[in-house]
């Protein structure tokens, strides 16, 4: 018999491997294990997101559906060989693709990165100067979560060109400028280090054993029998050996989960034990000793708030966690005053952040401090959480994040880390662990379902008078961030529009459902479909344009919104009436289509948004520290996580035009609590504004100190040279800064700065000032309705947002695109359901050609507050775009949408039950 | 680590592969696109039949009788290789298959074996009379493909048998075909309903007609009730004698994640007009 996986030899990256081992073996996993070559991600298991990808013998494959097997006398090239390809520089340099990456802004969080530039390079080994729909086929096999697709197709449509490095910014040039990410390069190498990319020598690899039951009562038999019968098991622990307190939450106050189940699973995935296994050890749970009683569950809200149903959380009546309010005016009177009404619904579904990073990391023990390297949003909450878990004081918990393969909110609480961290604290060696995508999905946060029910009145002017808005939203299982959304929403509710009467109302609701936790917009997006649709109900009644309306109402500086708070740097109107252009001929575009008679009609919609920037009414300080060495290396401790969005790139320039040196003299350090303060979480869209804002105080101070020292003022320059500061004003100064003595951090000199947004507290009616700072957009969707079949074809969308000042225009674009095609996946396609679509291709999110061609336009409407005048962005860009498909779907079709994602067989139903349109 | 095992075998030689199956239950492997998803581990439990390195197991070969088409074929393969119109169907059938390192991996003998009542691969065979090839030590038998996919998940092969090929009637070679699929979003999708027809006309009138519908009942369907109403029709007629009422006493759809029943028959009806509109050849239309 044949076995060539014995010692066959195989040329990865012109390198001869013996492949040694397991035949059936995924070559991903050699790749990684065996190979060394990380690069390459694993992000399914089963060909779903393509993240494995690589070059087997010109063709680009799924290295995780590939027997080692086969490949005796195999090329592999996988994303670390790139590089050295026929034609290129060679010898480190990157390749032209690669660099088309970088100049592109085609790579974000950096997960899917290597799997689209290895399917590229199989397109551009035989077609170099491909068309769009060439690269559109070539690559539609790789999810991204980040992009939207847009900037990587551009990228290798435009390879083919040799790149011109990035001309070196003088000081002060920084913000505003196109500067590539200052972290790109291992991203497109191949050389970045996500959770799963490093683990000390020798770590134990650890597996949890899940609840198979939406709610079950569990005992465990024998365990160390089947430890001792099973070869490779390390230890087993349960929720008996944590030694702290077996509960976390991202919000204190509410903080109901355990790390390891005791006695009772409350959904679906939920660890209830943990099994180290040696290194090398085939980590199989097949008979582990435990016992299920399934219990009754709860998957709908409105059964579970019904009197009488069992409870979730014995402290929590009607499992009932929370709910917010806003009420200004008498609405109800305003309503029934109002010449025209409009009154809807919506239904929307969980929704799965999806990242192409399973969540995955590393831990160990360095003297009395427990390191954790893994992958997250949350450095410090992170450590505080799992600190408490293993009774530990927060100072001997070291978190040392790695690069992030996505997070969109899920990330913010915390996963593996008191697994790992208890592992390590108990066998005293390494340990690492990564979840499989089954793992991932059905054990973390989901966006919360919500079921909306809202009212809007206007007069004959179409001037708004009143809102009336109800949400249920699902919280699951676990509080996670439930409270923040039934806080948030009833604030945004309105929409940015003055509304002078308002009575908005959202409660979180437990049920055995995933925990409704953060995605991009805490339940913003959810009351926009609600209160944008009836919007355009509203505009139709009044026999207003649908735009114009908007513009009517739109909020202005000086306006109060619904919690009373008075508005500066208001850009909404700015945003739509850059829209104005494209909404005229959009309408008319599809004014022609629909002139011939067809199944196919086209439909243009337009939706907004606001959002407040960082946390509501709480505290939300980030602190920066900045430094410059004896030696004169200027070092920036940067510990605001960048997830992708482009923290590290954006905090750099603030700081760089505050300080008066160019990025490139920068070095970054962190994030890491033993080295950088705090700047908070990369949530609320409040890393641009409020570590921004501390970077820009860290700068600012730091020149400070630096013109004392020179004795100058005003208008002077700062040079580094070597070891020396020359300052430039009137007259020069050199200050050696090896002659300064260093502090105990190790600067000749620094700053450290902190910034907290200047929040109020909200009232019983929930009056007050819950946010310091709002960002603005709008979106006009174009598309086209197969009336036949209910599919629905987006043909352009067009995103106004007011950033109050651009920091980086490429990394904005790349917010907007890829929070659009987040939005195009909750409008159409994106429905979690436990138990049923645990994996990537049952749940589905947007591919390369789900994602029409989008055009930004960049609003300018300084915030008095923020940074150079800066807003946030991150999560305003997901808000529009949902409700603006579906009322291009209503202008297309007539059909009002009330349940999301508008699924063919959903919107066919619709137009059969309408009527013919 | 542990070393190579006899649970993996890839032969070179069909005799030496079919007397491997004989002596005893072996899981074949292709593509790998279907095995490798099924787990979660990190290899494939064995023992295992590795049947790509199998002489004359793959490539498209034209004989008197028709067209072969080996049954390690890959999707790529057939979409690059030079086929008659009346394969058109199969071949944009092997472009739609998840994406191109699913197309570059994946077989079509692996996609009729695992039988999934969505296999893109079904449908454009049905509408060309295909044929299989099992092999075994006892000898080679051929079946129609409707009576080689039985269920979901379920074939005519016995554990020792080998599909080697799939065999197109020369007959079937008349005509033209066009598939369509239907999905919730552009790539990497599982079909919610696709169709596959082959048409021949002669002077503007259609002279045989073969339909067919995936993933609206356990296994794809021929639909001979429309087929036959289809004969002897005007070009420009084709597409309204494609009737729900007939489509749907040929199916039997479930509802799912992906669509209601009553949706399925209905998006059926639809994609079979247009298939067949797009099968047939612009001048005949004209």
């Amino acid at each position: 018999m044949n076995q060539p996986g014995r010692f066959a030899t195989i040329t990865v990256n012109g390198r001869a491997i013996a492949a040694t081992g397991d035949p059936a073996r995924r070559l991903s996993d050699f790749l990684r294990e065996e190979a060394g070559l990380r690069g390459t991600k694993s992000g399914c298991d089963a060909g779903d997101c393509g993240a494995c990808t690589v070059i087997v013998d010109g063709a680009a494959v799924c290295a995780c559906l590939m027997p080692m097997g086969r490949l005796a006398g195999a090329r592999v090239t996988t994303v670390e060989g790139l590089a050295d390809a026929p034609g290129e520089a060679g010898q480190g340099a990157l390749s032209r693709l690669q660099a088309a990456f970088l100049r592109h802004g085609a790579a974000q969080c950096g997960i899917c990165t290597p799997g689209m530039l290895t399917a590229a390079a199989a397109l551009l080994a035989e077609y170099p100067r491909p068309t769009e729909a060439e690269a559109e086929v070539a690559l539609g096999g790789v999810l991204c979560r980040c992009t939207g697709y847009r900037k990587i197709l551009a990228a290798v449509c435009d390879a083919w060109r040799v790149d011109v490095p990035e001309a070196a910014l003088p000081a002060g040039a920084a913000v505003g400028a196109r500067v590539r990410r200052l972290d790109g390069a291992p991203k497109v190498t191949g050389a970045d280090r996500f959770g799963a990319d490093e683990w000390p020598e020798g770590a134990l690899l650890l597996k949890a054993v899940r609840s198979p039951h939406f709610h079950a009562a569990f005992h465990f038999g024998d365990l160390s029998g089947w430890q001792a019968v099973r070869s490779g098991v390390a230890a087993i622990f349960t929720a008996a050996d944590i030694p702290g307190r077996n509960r976390f939450g991202v919000i204190p106050a509410f903080a109901d989960q355990p790390a390891l189940a005791e006695g009772t699973a409350r959904l679906r995935g939920e660890a209830v034990a943990l099994v180290a296994f040696e290194p090398g050890a085939e980590p199989d749970l097949t008979d582990f000793p435990v016992t299920w009683q399934a219990l009754p569950h709860l998957l709908d809200p409105a059964e579970a708030e019904a009197t009488g149903a069992p409870l979730v959380h014995a402290g929590r009546p009607g499992n009932h966690l929370v709910a917010g309010l806003v009420r200004r005016g008498d609405a109800a009177a305003a309503l029934a005053a109002s010449v025209h009404l409009a009154t809807g619904s919506i239904e929307t579904a969980f929704v799965e952040h999806a990242y192409i990073e399973p969540e995955a990391g590393s831990a160990w023990m360095e003297g009395e401090v427990l390191c954790i390297r893994a992958c997250t949003q949350a450095p410090v909450m992170d450590r505080d959480d799992t600190a408490a878990i293993l009774g530990l004081p927060p100072e001997r918990v070291r978190i040392l994040p790695t690069a992030v393969g996505g997070g969109f909110g899920s990330k913010l609480d915390v996963s593996l880390q008191p697994l790992l961290g208890l592992a390590v604290l108990k066998t005293g060696r390494p340990c690492r662990m990564v979840y499989s995508r089954a793992e991932s999905m059905t054990s973390t946060t989901k966006r919360h379902p919500a079921r909306i029910t809202a009212q809007i009145g206007c007069d004959a002017e179409g001037r708004v008078t009143a809102l009336t808005f109800d949400g249920l939203f699902d919280t699951g299982a676990y509080a996670s961030w439930g409270p923040t959304v039934a806080n948030r929403v009833p604030v945004h509710a309105t929409g940015p529009y003055r509304t002078p009467a308002v009575l908005a109302r959202a409660r979180a609701i437990h049920t055995n459902g995933p925990s409704g936790g953060a995605f991009r917009g805490f339940g913003v997006p959810q009351a926009a479909l609600a209160q944008e649709t009836l919007y355009d109900q509203l505009a139709d009644a009044a026999g207003i344009d649908r735009l114009e309306l908007r513009l009517r109402n739109a909020f202005r500086d000086g306006d109060a919104t619904a919690t009373g708070q008075v508005l500066q740097g208001t850009g909404i109107h700015e945003c739509l009436t850059a829209l104005a252009p494209h909404w005229t001929r959009a309408l008319a575009d599809a004014a022609a289509a629909n002139a011939k008679s067809s199944h196919l009609r086209w439909g243009v919609g337009v939706a907004s948004c606001w959002y407040g920037c960082g946390n509501t009414s709480l505290p939300n300080p980030s602190t920066i520290r900045l430094g410059l060495t004896p030696e004169g290396t200027l070092v920036l401790h940067q510990g605001a996580m960048d997830i992708g969005q482009g923290a590290n790139t954006v905090i750099t320039q603030i700081c760089a035009d505050a300080l008066g040196l160019p990025v490139g003299s920068f070095t970054l350090v962190g994030p890491d609590t033993f080295l950088t303060p705090d700047a908070g979480k990369t949530s609320a869209s409040r890393q641009t504004y409020v570590s921004g804002r501390a970077a820009q105080a860290a700068g600012a101070a730091l020149r400070a100190q630096i013109l004392r020292l020179a004795g100058l003022n005003g208008a002077v320059r700062l040079r580094l040279e070597g070891a020396e500061l020359v300052v430039e004003g009137e007259t020069s100064h050199r200050i050696d800064l090896a002659a300064l003595a260093a502090n105990p951090h190790g600067y000749a000199l620094m700053a450290e700065e902190t910034y907290d947004p200047p929040t109020a507290p909200l009232d019983a009616d929930g009056q007050g000032t819950p946010y310091a700072v709002y960002g603005y957009g709008a979106q006009i969707a174009e598309l086209e309705v197969d009336t036949e079949l209910g599919t629905v074809r987006l043909l352009k969308i067009t995103a106004a947002h007011d950033l109050g000042r651009v920091i980086n225009p490429t990394l904005a674009e790349g917010q907007i695109e890829g929070g659009i095609a987040q939005g195009i996946g909750l409008a159409l396609m994106e429905e979690y359901l436990p138990g049923r679509t645990e994996n990537l291709h049952d749940y589905l999110i947007p591919t390369f050609g789900d994602v029409p061609p989008i055009e930004s336009l960049l609003i300018e409407r300084a915030d008095p507050e923020g940074p150079f005048g800066a807003k946030g962005l991150g999560e305003h860009v997901l808000i529009p775009t949902a409700p603006a498909i579906l009322n291009a779907v209503r202008h297309a079709t007539g059909v009002t949408v009330t349940r999301v994602p508008l699924l063919p067989h959903r919107l066919r139903a619709a137009i059969l039950a309408k009527g013919t349109p | 680590m542990t070393e190579a095992t006899s649970d993996y075998a890839r032969p070179t030689a069909l005799p030496e592969a079919l007397a491997l199956l004989a002596a005893g239950p072996l899981t074949v492997l292709a593509g790998g696109t279907d095995l490798y998803p099924a787990t979660q581990a990190q290899r494939l439990a064995g023992p295992l039949l590795d049947i790509t390195a199998l002489e004359g197991l793959a490539g498209v070969t034209v004989g008197p009788e028709g067209l072969r088409i080996g049954a390690a074929t890959t999707w790529t393969e057939l979409a690059e290789t030079d086929l008659p119109p009346a394969l058109a169907a199969l071949q944009q059938a092997a472009r739609l298959v998840g994406g191109r390192q699913i197309q570059n991996a994946g077989t079509i003998g692996g996609n009729l074996c695992n039988a999934s009542p969505a296999a893109d691969g079904v449908p454009p065979l049905l509408v060309l009379g295909a044929e299989v090839e099992l092999a075994s030590v006892r000898g080679v038998r051929r079946l129609p493909l409707a009576e080689f996919v039985l269920g979901v998940r379920k074939t005519a092969r016995t554990p020792d048998e080998l599909l080697t090929a799939v065999h197109i009637p020369a007959a079937a070679l008349a005509g033209t075909s066009a598939f369509v699929k239907l999905g919730a979003r552009a790539y990497l999708v599982i079909s919610i309903a696709m169709v596959a027809v082959r048409i021949v006309a002669e002077r503007g009138r259609v002279v045989e007609a073969v339909l067919a519908v995936g993933a609206c009942s356990a296994v794809a369907r021929r639909l001979p009730q429309v087929e036959a109403a289809l004969v002897g029709a005007p070009l420009s007629e084709v597409a309204t004698r494609i009737t729900a009422a007939e489509v749907g006493a040929a199916l039997s759809p479930i509802a799912d994640i992906r669509g209601t029943a009553d949706y399925r028959l209905e998006a059926a009806c639809v994609l079979l007009r247009r298939a067949v509109a797009q099968a047939l050849p612009v001048e005949e239309v004209a």
